[in-house]
């Protein structure tokens, strides 16, 4: 990495794709603290102050024909509402508000991320695995709550021949320890990289011959970002509900 | 410059900001008191409000189709019982128009026999008067004849007897 920086310096050139994940304490400089007010506390007041702005004062008229920002929130009360009713059941209603708090943080945190000059929280790891390590602590602890050992039915596939049966048990108990893992770095990877390749193309734009294709790549790229922010939002709240049917319905 | 790569220097050997651990427990904390005032506001205010505002939407919105539909059944009633008066009013001008042409009818009849009555009467009438004017004719052609040839006869100095000329003015006339 240094090495790196020096030959880039030597042309004239500067990268640091990374720095923009840096995360900083918001006054002064100094250690950063667990409670230290940082970059990620400002942004993620932001997405919260958001929330409310969307879900609060847009449905303060309560309107049986909405205004544009409630229609806006009913939209996505729905869509996630009748996400979670088609993937867990009507029996899984009754988590709709958790679900529905993950989804509109990370919508919420990837597209304030794609604001320039700003910091996206959910470019961390640190952030996508207290997530997805909590989702799947908590469908864990359900399923095992609400079904006791038969949740380990989950992994003995009673159609399987007798003999599969255990070799699929182990690959299905790898699987099912396997998706915190790739449930927090789907979201972190896809939104780091989005970002990273963008300031890529930000500094080949001080090049004057190529700042034409550099900007128009900024462009397409970022393009393709929006579509990530919602997408990865969407992805992993799909997958939240996956794993809360199979804690809800362990049988296959 | 040179301050600045030395900066970097110092942040590149910790690697991807993102495997810097030392900020962890600063990004949980935020994390988990975002999530927790996120979840509040979700859960105490905004969506028992959606809920129950797309709740009353959809009551309202069965009630007005319910409504519509009643107003449609007595649209369509009124359209049969607006059907059904028109044609009653039209079979009822069908029988009033055949009822009249048959009174006039029955009336015409009635008048055209007694104007035949009267024309049969009245020309039996002008026939009996005819037949009058031409026996009177007759009868005055017959006296002028035989006075006519009771003249002559006396002209050419003969005397005949009334008798007589009746009886050849009647051959003359009869021929």
């Amino acid at each position: 990495m240094a090495t790196e920086t020096h030959a880039a310096e030597d042309t004239g050139l500067v990268f640091h794709p990374l720095d923009q994940f840096i995360v900083k304490p918001l006054f002064g400089e100094g250690p950063i603290h667990w409670y230290t007010p940082t970059n990620v506390t400002l942004w993620m007041a932001i997405a919260v102050l958001c929330i409310v702005a969307l879900f609060v004062l847009g449905s303060r008229g309560r309107a049986i024909v909405p205004s544009r920002i409630q229609s806006v929130g009913e939209l996505m009360y729905g869509f996630v509402y009748k996400m979670v009713e088609d993937v867990t059941g009507k029996d899984g209603v009754k988590y709709f508000p958790y679900i529905m708090t993950l989804f509109l943080f990370i919508l919420f945190a990837n597209f304030l991320g794609l604001i320039p000059m700003s910091f996206t929280t959910t470019s961390h790891i640190a952030v996508t695995a207290v997530l997805g390590f909590g989702v799947f602590i908590c469908v864990t602890v359900l399923g095992f709550v609400l079904n006791g050992p038969a949740f380990l039915g989950l992994f003995w596939m009673k159609d399987a021949p007798l003999v599969l049966r255990p070799v699929i048990a182990i690959i299905e108990l790898i699987s099912y320890f396997v998706r915190p893992v790739s449930h927090s770095i789907r979201l972190a990877g896809n939104v780091m990289a989005g970002h990273a390749v963008i300031k890529v193309f930000a500094g080949f734009a001080a090049i004057a011959a190529i700042s034409p294709v550099s900007i128009l790549a900024i462009t397409a790229i970022y393009g393709l970002e929006v579509l990530v922010a919602g997408i990865q939002a969407y992805v992993f709240t799909i997958l939240t509900c996956v794993y809360l049917k199979d804690a809800l319905h362990p049988a296959h | 410059m040179a301050t600045e790569t030395v900066e970097h220097g110092v942040e590149a050997s910790a690697g991807m900001p993102q495997l810097d651990f030392s900020t962890f427990p600063n990004q949980i904390f935020w994390l988990v008191v975002t999530l927790v005032v996120i979840y509040l506001v979700l859960s105490r205010i905004a969506l028992p409000r959606i809920s129950a505002v797309l709740a009353e939407r959809s009551g309202t919105i069965t009630n007005d189709i319910a409504a519509a539909e009643e107003l449609k059944q007595k649209a369509v009633e009124a359209e049969a019982a607006y059907e059904k008066a028109l044609a009653d009013a039209r079979a009822q001008a069908n029988a009033i128009v055949a009822e009249a042409k048959a009174d006039i009818q029955a009336e015409l009849d009635v008048e055209l026999k007694k104007a035949d009555k009267k024309i049969a009467a009245k020309s039996a009438e002008s026939e009996a008067a005819i037949a009058e004017i031409r026996d009177g004719a007759v009868k005055n052609v017959t006296q002028v004849a035989k006075d006519t040839t009771k003249e002559l006869v006396a002209a050419f100095g003969g005397t005949a007897d009334t008798k007589t000329i009746t009886a050849a003015v009647a051959a003359r006339m009869k021929g």
